[in-house]
């Protein structure tokens, strides 16, 4: 650990001078009619230095983005804002909207989540860039506007910027817009971006593409980010310092390097521990972070994580700690260059909270001391569970397959016009897919969203006669069976969905929910009560809660309840279509445990859906890879993850974030260019042709090959994979390997 | 673009076919021109009922369809939409009315679309406040009252401020003041102040209606992503409720000017008998009280032409306002 900390950062800028933000004492409370006040933010301090990336942590409703609207002055205007925000001198809070408007988009830009719906749908994209120019540049003309929004979007990497300036936002992808939105940002080259959540929507390959062009505009602009996620990952390649929020306090702040090294917040310790890390993930369980977050109308008394805290003593229901510096051997100079002792007491005059923050490293906790000093190890705080005591999956590996898929296909026609409809074109969403699943094993099914995972999973649960390929469930043909025969099979075959909150029926009490697939199957009203009684126990939650209605649940409970209710019939095969996805970080290992425990304790078969490959590698024995509605690498998952062999595969697996910030800094990115093409072009050869960055390596002739000749899967060792480069492939790997050693090896 | 539009007006005019047919399909079996003849003192001789009733193409012993068709084969070939049972021409009576009609139709409904627009947005931005409970309440006042009950409160209304005034500052009864003579300037003043009440009543239901729907949309609009993008940009606040939010806004009201086209229409039809108005509206109602097949027919035409028009406007208008239909 402490070589970890050793290693110096040689991009974090320094923090002399005086700030360029500083949030000191921030509260933010919403009065709701003839109810208890919402208190989102409660007194948070921070500051952030010029040309500064700070990465803001926190889970949905810890009041990470509440204090950032904050800032930007753009709350309702019922919400009660006290403390003090200092900008450049001012004091935004003072301002009235007129001189904030001023201020916002020309010093303080911001960066919003959904890019769906943060461009007006009725201007052209140029326009709205346009619009943010000449807002505050009164000299500036329409026309020399207009050039530089062109300029802007081909500094933010949009192809044919002159042509796309002129379209409109529903004529933008998901990323294209994100980057629409980072050219309005950048555009009055302001001193301050808040990015809020700006790559949460977006697939982890766009993901990679905008966080390198934030990175970028951060560069040309020298302005100072705050990057506002809940994705360790994101913040741990990027930010200098970390602040960690929860039930809105800030309870960790620290270089990025020793949040993630040495946390001293258990919450902290908690989520770090808790995310699955695509490096390590498989080899050991996940450890979980149990519970949820206190509500922000009723606050308990004393640390609001208590509740949630493994080590939580008395002291720690009574009164809320303060953020302080902890650790009497702070292996840091510029800790040990503070005036006054380390440790320091409020009570005490001494160093203000002011001074505190220049500090390096800053953790609310009544026990962070002893963590910071070793004597309470963070392995103690968190646990890892015991490993399961069996993995029999392997020894049944030779059994027959509950699920073969073979050269399965679904296209869609494209059809123009109303009354008299005629085929313009085929959405092949899938385009002959075939792979197997063991009992007792997980298939991990990955690709970025519109690559056909989805309509796969469905043609597999219609249980119909597929347009070509076949299904067999069990071993069974599902093309031809009788409605009886159907009604049996299906039993075998349940689904958990990937929004908890959505698929359970808010009016049933999550006992007829769970109990509803019985009745299809005619069971008696006693022999259900005692299942669902069963069922619950079995995925963790409290029999007695049958009566409840889904509402009373958190969304880990609910998705437990959406497990309860797939598992209801006894099924050999579960698929999981993307099931942590809609959750927040600390409840997905959770969920995920529960998932790899009642496996080996039923013994049954996943078919798991999901984009986060983390998770995949966790949970996964076998793993395929799709793109544009084909497979292009399967295997195992060891296998596949250690030597990717499709350029896909690769980029996939590089824009994974890894939430560790060495490895996250030293390791060699496969970006890949632009956006998933649309599936109903009809390509010639290979169809990540377009995107793959091996194939603007190759000689002449070599491309030729990718251009003409559709490849097919072929095994390399365990895996198989679909390029006609795949030697090449090692090569490239084991070069950007060699690189990483030696960036590793100082 | 102009390709859409047609297809649209092309929809729309066969709408308009279809209702028309109906419409004299549903009059010839509803309505009964005989009855009037035979219950006249001396009655008409059985020959004479018969020959009147096929020179109007009315006779309910022809099968109302060939009435259709010889109606349809009339208006197509000789532009004739037959004649009243007073013996003057429908297209004659139609020609000479609508220009009342549609005055008041065209500046009522435009003038209510405006200040329903207007007090919609204004009741989101102020949502619960003062304000937006007035303009709530009074609309649903307005609601609640019957057209014409709307016209006589306006009428006493006007009645007491002209006591009031000691002088005639609003004329309300007809569309002018018979026997007026003086200049073209005079005449149209005159117009105008017989218009005032009538476009009042036109307004407020307009309005009422208008400004409930523009309401509920701009709210959803005031909590979209792209209303704070424009503020994140350094718009001030009503700069970005009106350039992002009420552009968009308007979108679904230009879906829902056409639809609440026909409400108007009927509620002008009151207003001119409440005014005495020469117009579309009393010839209708009196085509209906005195069974009169082919005027009915030739009103519902009229009417039918009339939302054809208005259809066909609001497609143009939301195209202009929403670039994701254009292509």
């Amino acid at each position: 650990m402490t070589n970890l900390v050793s290693v110096p950062d040689p991009s974090a800028p320094t923090r002399a001078g005086d700030p360029l933000l500083e949030v000191t004492d921030l509260s933010v409370t919403f009065p709701q009619r003839g109810g208890p006040d919402v208190n989102a933010v409660r007194g948070i301090s921070y500051r952030v230095h010029k040309g500064e990336f700070l990465g803001i942590v926190g889970e949905s409703g810890s009041g990470k983005s509440v204090s950032s609207l904050a800032l930007m002055g753009l709350l309702p205007s019922s919400a009660r804002v006290t403390g003090s925000i200092r900008f450049g001198g001012r004091s935004l809070l003072d301002l009235n909207d007129r001189q904030l408007s001023g201020i916002r988009g020309r010093e303080i830009s911001m960066i919003f989540q959904d890019p769906l719906s943060a461009l007006t749908p009725v201007y052209t994209v140029g326009d709205q860039i346009a619009e943010a120019l000449l807002l505050h540049d009164f000299a500036l003309g329409k026309r020399a506007a207009q050039a530089r929004a062109v300029e802007l979007l081909k500094v933010v990497g949009i192809p044919a910027p002159e042509r796309r300036a002129k379209a409109f936002p529903h004529e933008f992808s998901g990323g294209m817009r994100q980057r629409a939105m980072i050219a309005m940002a950048i555009a009055n080259d302001p001193q301050l971006i808040i990015a809020d959540e700006p790559t949460t929507a977006l697939d982890v390959t766009i993901q990679a593409q905008i966080l390198e062009v934030l990175e970028k505009a951060k560069d040309l602009t020298g302005a100072a980010v705050v990057l506002i996620t809940h994705d360790l990952g994101v913040v741990a390649g990027h930010a200098d310092r970390i602040a960690v929020m929860y039930a809105g306090k800030l309870v960790e702040n620290g270089t990025t390097t020793e949040v993630f090294a040495e946390p001293h917040m258990p919450y902290t310790i908690g989520l770090l521990r808790s995310v699955p890390n695509m490096q390590s993930a498989g080899t050991e369980r996940l450890v979980p972070l149990e519970g949820r977050p206190p509500s922000l109308t009723a606050l308990p008394r004393g640390c609001p994580f208590a509740a949630r805290c493994p080590i939580a003593i008395d002291v720690c229901r009574e009164t809320e700690p303060g953020l302080l510096v902890h650790g009497v051997a702070v292996p840091n100079e510029l800790a040990l260059q503070l005036p006054g002792p380390a440790r320091v007491d409020p009570a005490l005059a001494g160093p203000t909270l002011a001074d505190l923050l220049e500090v390096e490293h800053v953790a609310a906790c009544h026990r962070s001391d002893e963590i910071a000093s070793g004597l309470l190890t963070r392995a103690d705080v968190f646990p890892r569970p015991a490993p399961l005591a069996v993995r029999h999956s392997e020894a049944l590996a030779a059994a027959e397959p509950v699920l073969s898929v073979t050269g399965l296909v679904r296209h869609f026609p494209l059809t123009k016009g109303g009354v008299f409809s005629r085929q313009i074109g085929t959405v092949r969403a899938v385009d002959g897919v075939s792979f197997s699943i063991q009992a007792g094993q997980t298939l991990g099914l990955v690709g970025e969203s519109g690559c056909g995972k989805s309509t796969t999973i469905l043609e597999i649960l219609e249980m119909t006669r597929p347009q070509a390929g076949r299904i067999l469930i069990d071993g069974k043909d599902v093309a031809g069976l009788g409605r009886a025969e159907l009604l049996r099979l299906r039993k075998d075959v349940q689904i958990v969905f990937q929004d908890p909150m959505a698929a359970l029926d808010p009016r049933l009490p999550i006992g007829d929910i769970i109990g509803e697939p019985l009745t299809v199957h005619g069971v008696k009203p006693d022999a259900r009560r005692g299942r669902v009684a069963e069922l619950l126990d079995l995925v963790g939650l409290d029999p007695q809660m049958a009566d409840r209605y889904p509402h009373e649940f958190s969304g880990g409970q609910r998705q437990r309840i959406g497990i309860a209710r797939a598992l209801a019939t006894n099924p050999r095969l579960v698929v999981l279509d993307e099931p942590v996805s809609a959750l927040d970080v600390s409840i997905q290992a959770g969920v995920i445990n529960l998932l790899e425990d009642l496996k080996e304790k039923l013994n049954l078969s996943y078919l798991f859906v999901a984009h986060d490959l983390a998770i995949v590698r966790q949970i996964a024995d076998t793993v395929a890879v799709m793109y544009l509605g084909r497979i292009v690498e399967y295997g195992p998952v060891a296998e596949v993850f250690a030597r990717p062999r499709h350029p896909y595969t690769q980029a996939l697996i590089s824009a994974a974030p890894i939430p560790d910030p060495v490895i996250e800094r030293s390791r060699k990115r496969v970006l890949l260019e632009g956006d998933l093409p649309s599936p109903t072009e009809q390509i010639d050869g290979c169809n990540f042709r377009s995107r793959c960055p091996l194939y603007t390596l190759l000689a002449d002739s070599d491309q030729a090959l990718c251009a003409t000749v559709d490849p097919v899967l072929r095994a390399h060792g365990q895996v198989e994979t679909a390029c006609h480069h795949v030697e090449r492939n090692d090569l490239a790997i084991s070069a950007s390997l060699a690189g990483r050693e030696d960036e590793l090896a100082p | 673009m102009a390709f859409y539009i047609f297809r649209r007006f092309v929809n729309y005019f066969i709408l308009s076919a279809i209702a028309t047919c109906l419409a004299y399909v549903v009059a010839s079996l509803a309505l009964d021109p005989a009855s009037k003849y035979y219950g006249r003192n001396p009655q008409p001789s059985r020959q004479t009922i018969t020959n009147i009733l096929n020179g109007l193409g009315v006779n309910p012993d022809v099968p109302v369809l060939e009435r259709l068709w010889n109606w349809i084969v009339n208006l197509v070939v000789h532009g004739s939409l037959g004649n009243t049972v007073g013996g003057t021409s429908v297209v004659d009576q139609i020609v000479s009315r609508s220009g009342v009609s549609l005055r008041l139709l065209l500046i009522g409904s435009v003038i209510g679309a405006v200040v329903g627009v207007t007090l919609g947005v204004w009741g989101a931005v102020r949502q619960y406040k003062f304000s937006d409970q007035v303009v709530t309440y009074g609309s649903y006042l307005i609601f609640a009252t019957p057209t014409f009950v709307i016209g006589v409160l306006l009428m006493i209304g006007a009645t007491a401020l002209n006591g009031a005034a000691g002088m005639q500052l609003i004329n309300f009864t007809g569309e002018y003041s018979a026997g007026l003579s003086g200049s073209w300037w005079d005449l149209t003043a005159d117009r105008a102040v017989h218009l005032l009440l009538p476009t009042l009543a036109l307004v407020l239901i307009g309005a009422a209606g208008y400004s409930r729907y523009q309401r509920s949309v701009m709210l959803d609009v005031l909590s979209a992503d792209y209303i704070r993008t424009a503020r994140a940009k350094g718009r001030s606040r009503n700069q970005a409720l009106v350039r992002h939010g009420v552009r968009v806004a308007l979108i679904p009201m230009s879906t829902f000017f056409a639809y609440s086209f026909g409400t108007l229409v009927s509620g002008s039809i009151m207003l001119e008998i409440v005014f005495s108005f020469h117009g579309m509206g009393e010839f209708t109602l009196n085509a209906i009280t005195q069974s009169d097949i082919n005027a009915v027919a030739g009103s519902t035409l009229f009417l039918a032409v009339l939302v054809l028009f208005s259809s066909t406007l609001s497609e143009v208008l939301y195209a202009a306002l929403d670039p994701r239909v254009r292509n």
